[in-house]
């Protein structure tokens, strides 16, 4: 069972009341395929990843941010319960996606970094502490089900 | 997964926009570490304080960028560069190496906070690739 402080509760839902959920999650993603380049592998019915322009034009990626952002938002709705709330999404990436679980903090630490872009000096270090906390739980969340 | 040429020149580009705020980077990145990373205040027990703008945080930050400063004018060999600060993290700090990447993270967290628009995708690469190659360098003399 993971406990949230209220100041915790409170700088999540603010964090995601304040981004722009159709920027940050192509952002993050795209971020994630050109920093780690590896991450492609996963990739390949998304068309041209060969550069970075390439990669931050690429509407697949931008249309694939928006369903991470998603994903972290049913995460935001059952805080209390995140491994339960997850159980489907970590089959799927286990099961059908295979996806290494590694992978899952790399994309964890891009949406950190461009949170921080946008945010300004209202991303303190005691709001920076909340938001990884709340990204650790969606990251262990998700690897539950492998096996 | 060593430095190009390109990433040289992206990390040299974006230390130049940076380096004035040194001091303010690397304190806030150390204060951040210790937050967020809490095991890593094992190594500071000797501090009264290890909160944000406490004064052992903001000497320590300096301390740290000067490595940092003194490894981007090293970029070129950073092993050569670098190895006396690799036998004192070897032989008396004794750090951990992982927590060398919980240092870059927040580094890197510091500056798209401080410098959103000059910390883009590219430079973001070539940075963590120079912070990965710094903190090997660092581990050059541990065994």
């Amino acid at each position: 069972m993971v406990k949230w402080s209220d100041f915790e509760r409170a700088t999540i839902q603010d964090i995601f009341s304040k981004i722009d959920k159709d920027v940050v999650g192509q952002a993050a993603l795209s971020r994630c395929l050109i920093v780690y380049p590896w991450t492609q592998r996963y990739f390949g019915s998304f068309g041209n990843l060969y550069n970075a322009a390439a990669i931050t034009s690429n509407p697949k990626v931008a249309a694939h941010g928006k369903v991470v952002i998603g994903g972290l938002e049913k995460a935001l709705q059952n805080m209390d319960n995140i491994k339960q709330a997850y159980t489907d999404l970590s089959v799927l990436h286990s099961e059908k996606l295979q996806v290494d679980p590694d992978n899952f903090k790399l994309l964890a630490d891009c949406l950190t970094i461009v949170v921080a872009s946008n945010l300004g000096i209202s991303f303190t270090p005691e709001v920076q502490a909340a938001f990884q906390k709340f990204l650790d739980v969606v990251v262990a969340a998700l690897r539950k089900q492998y096996y | 997964m060593s430095l190009t040429e390109k990433d040289k020149a992206a990390v040299k580009a974006l230390w130049a926009k940076i380096s004035k705020s040194a001091d303010a980077i690397g304190a806030d990145a150390l204060s951040r570490m210790l937050l967020v990373y809490p095991q890593t205040k094992t190594y500071f027990s000797h501090w009264p304080d290890t909160k944000a703008g406490s004064e052992p945080v903001k000497k320590h930050g300096k301390k740290i960028m000067g490595g940092v400063g003194l490894a981007v004018s090293k970029i070129d060999d950073l092993a050569a560069g670098l190895l006396e600060l690799s036998e004192l993290h070897a032989f008396k700090l004794r750090v951990d190496p992982a927590n060398f990447k919980l240092l870059a993270h927040c580094l890197q967290v510091v500056i798209a906070n401080m410098f959103p628009k000059d910390f883009t995708p590219e430079a973001h690469v070539a940075c963590d690739k120079f912070l990965a190659n710094v903190a090997l360098a660092l581990s050059e003399k541990y065994r």
